[in-house]
């Protein structure tokens, strides 16, 4: 399973190509910073794996990673649909997955040579034939991305990033509220997700990308918030 | 912590200081009522703020404002759920009324959170016609209508909390605790939508739209909510400009280009208070 997981990530000519592309201009962009000695907001490879770099350029990376991981997984959740996938499970993970695609490809672009390199995901934990196991991966990657985005938010300096952030924050919880439901009625707000004071749980930097590394072989560290992944 | 020095300080420079922060005074008092460790912590984050405010060129919206305007809007959800759910033969029985019940619950925790945070600024609960005098008349015995207007004011309250981050921007507890509820709105939001699905209306859990459609409620009362709004800062729900790159130009699952209703769909538009106010203000006696 986890040989052909990988297989298909990289299947289609159009993900092969673009990732090719873009570790292109990761590489570049690395030695670019060799040479240039050390630009601060930069992000950087370092032993603890590739680094989100500082202030909002950080921010944007870190959203960059959830994203990445994000349209990797559904990518794969729709290429090997799970035994028994409903046709309203398919149209909604469908749609889920192609709005993260349009989440990873939206920073990508924003974020130009800013921007991390493509991560290669590792979803080894993930049984793409059981539906527990993928939609329970599913409201993992949706509930962090919530609780990611509204703990990072006040850190963004720029106030129109601090908008698209809040853009993008309100569809993940749309998106983590159709996976909940799927996977145990009324579960949308469940207390492990909302406070007893009606307010969503919050997660800081360090805390998501621990999740998020458990998802990846390209581990990602946040030296700006003295994260290092191990 | 010195902040107290720090004013002392500017006051030598600056005999005006006090004028110049007083506005923000009633900021600071709550984010003192949170009373919480967290809230001390970002005392310096917020007061850097104040700061910067107070010298500003522009006039920030008061926390205060916000935070009132964000109650105004919970009174009205809590409401109409807590009417809603009461009314004889309304809602199903099984996932309708289940569901409708946990965002009750839900809206009174925000009323109730938001009133502890604002005190004694809090303001009352206004009077509430859930007609909209008039437009939804039976909003209370007709399960669609019920369900339309639910629909309406989550996806209203996502885009109104939205729309009020930047003028929280530097409060890192205030603004924090408004997107906490901005996803929770959200959540509620596709519940809603999922529920209305179920009895057969075509929408999905999140906003869609087209080039020339914006509202994908099929309530034409609520087109307020979803633009026609021109403003490069407020768009229409079917806006694909985005950190000015064209979604739809971006590549996607299939190929080269994204559909506008992907495009559309993957990100939720703010909206300001003033047309959140005017979208609302007939609910309000």
């Amino acid at each position: 399973m986890k040989t052909e997981t990988q297989e298909t990530i990289g299947g289609s000519n159009l993900a092969r190509r673009s990732f090719l592309r873009y570790a292109g201009i990761g590489a570049a962009s690395v030695g670019l910073l060799a040479a240039t000695a050390c630009h601060k907001d930069h992000p950087v490879k370092l032993d603890n794996g590739i680094d989100i770099g500082s202030g909002d350029i950080g921010i944007l990376n870190f959203a960059y990673t959830l994203e990445q991981l994000e349209a990797a997984f559904y990518i794969q959740v729709i290429t090997t649909p799970y035994t028994g996938m409903s046709n309203l499970e398919l149209s909604y993970l469908t749609s889920i997955r192609d709005h993260e695609i349009v989440h990873r490809n939206f920073f990508k672009a924003a974020l130009g040579a800013n921007a991390i390199v493509s991560l290669t995901p590792d979803f080894s934990s993930i049984n793409f034939t059981g539906r527990p196991s993928v939609l329970g991966a599913a409201k993992t990657f949706e509930d962090t991305g919530v609780m990611a985005y509204d703990g990072a938010a006040y850190l963004i300096q720029n106030p129109d990033y601090l908008i698209l952030a809040g853009k993008i924050v309100s569809v993940e919880a749309r998106h983590a509220a159709v996976i909940r439901n799927f996977l145990a009625a009324d579960s949308f707000v469940g207390s492990d997700v909302i406070a007893s004071n009606g307010l969503n749980n919050t997660a800081s930097i360090p805390q998501v990308l621990a999740i998020a590394n458990t998802f990846l072989k390209t581990k990602v560290s946040a030296s700006a918030y003295n994260y290092f992944a191990s | 912590m010195n902040l107290l020095n720090i004013i002392e300080e500017i006051e030598k420079v600056d005999p005006e200081v006090h004028e110049r922060i007083s506005p923000r005074r009633d900021a600071i008092k709550n984010i003192t009522s949170f009373g919480s460790k967290v809230a001390v912590a970002a005392l310096p984050f917020a007061f850097a703020t104040i700061f910067k405010k107070a010298y500003g060129a522009s006039t920030p919206v008061a926390v205060n404002t916000v935070l009132n305007f964000a109650l105004q809007l919970e009174y009205l959800e809590s409401y109409f759920y807590n009417q809603g759910v009461a009314a004889p033969g309304l809602i199903p029985a099984g996932n309708d009324i289940s569901t409708f019940t946990l965002i009750q619950g839900d809206e009174a925790s925000h009323v109730a959170f938001l009133q502890s945070v604002l005190g004694s600024a809090a303001i009352p609960m206004p009077g509430i016609d859930l007609t909209a005098k008039g437009t939804f008349p039976d909003v209370l015995t007709n399960y669609n209508t019920f369900m339309a207007v639910a629909n309406a004011f989550e996806d209203t309250g996502v885009r109104a909390y939205k729309g009020q981050a930047v003028n929280l921007q530097g409060n890192q507890v205030v603004l924090t605790a408004a997107l906490s509820i901005h996803a929770v709105e959200a959540r509620h939001a596709a519940a809603v939508r999922q529920i209305r699905a179920s009895h057969g209306v075509i929408i999905s859990p999140w906003i869609t739209g087209s080039a020339n459609l914006s509202n994908d409620t099929g309530v034409a009362a609520v087109n307020g909510n979803y633009g026609a709004g021109a403003s490069a800062t407020y768009p229409a729900e079917n806006n694909v400009m985005q950190g000015g790159i064209d979604i739809t130009t971006l590549a996607s699952a299939s190929g080269s280009t994204t559909a506008y209703n992907i495009a559309c769909e993957a990100f939720d538009e703010p909206l300001d208070m003033a047309t959140v106010l005017t979208l609302v203000g007939p609910f309000f006696t």
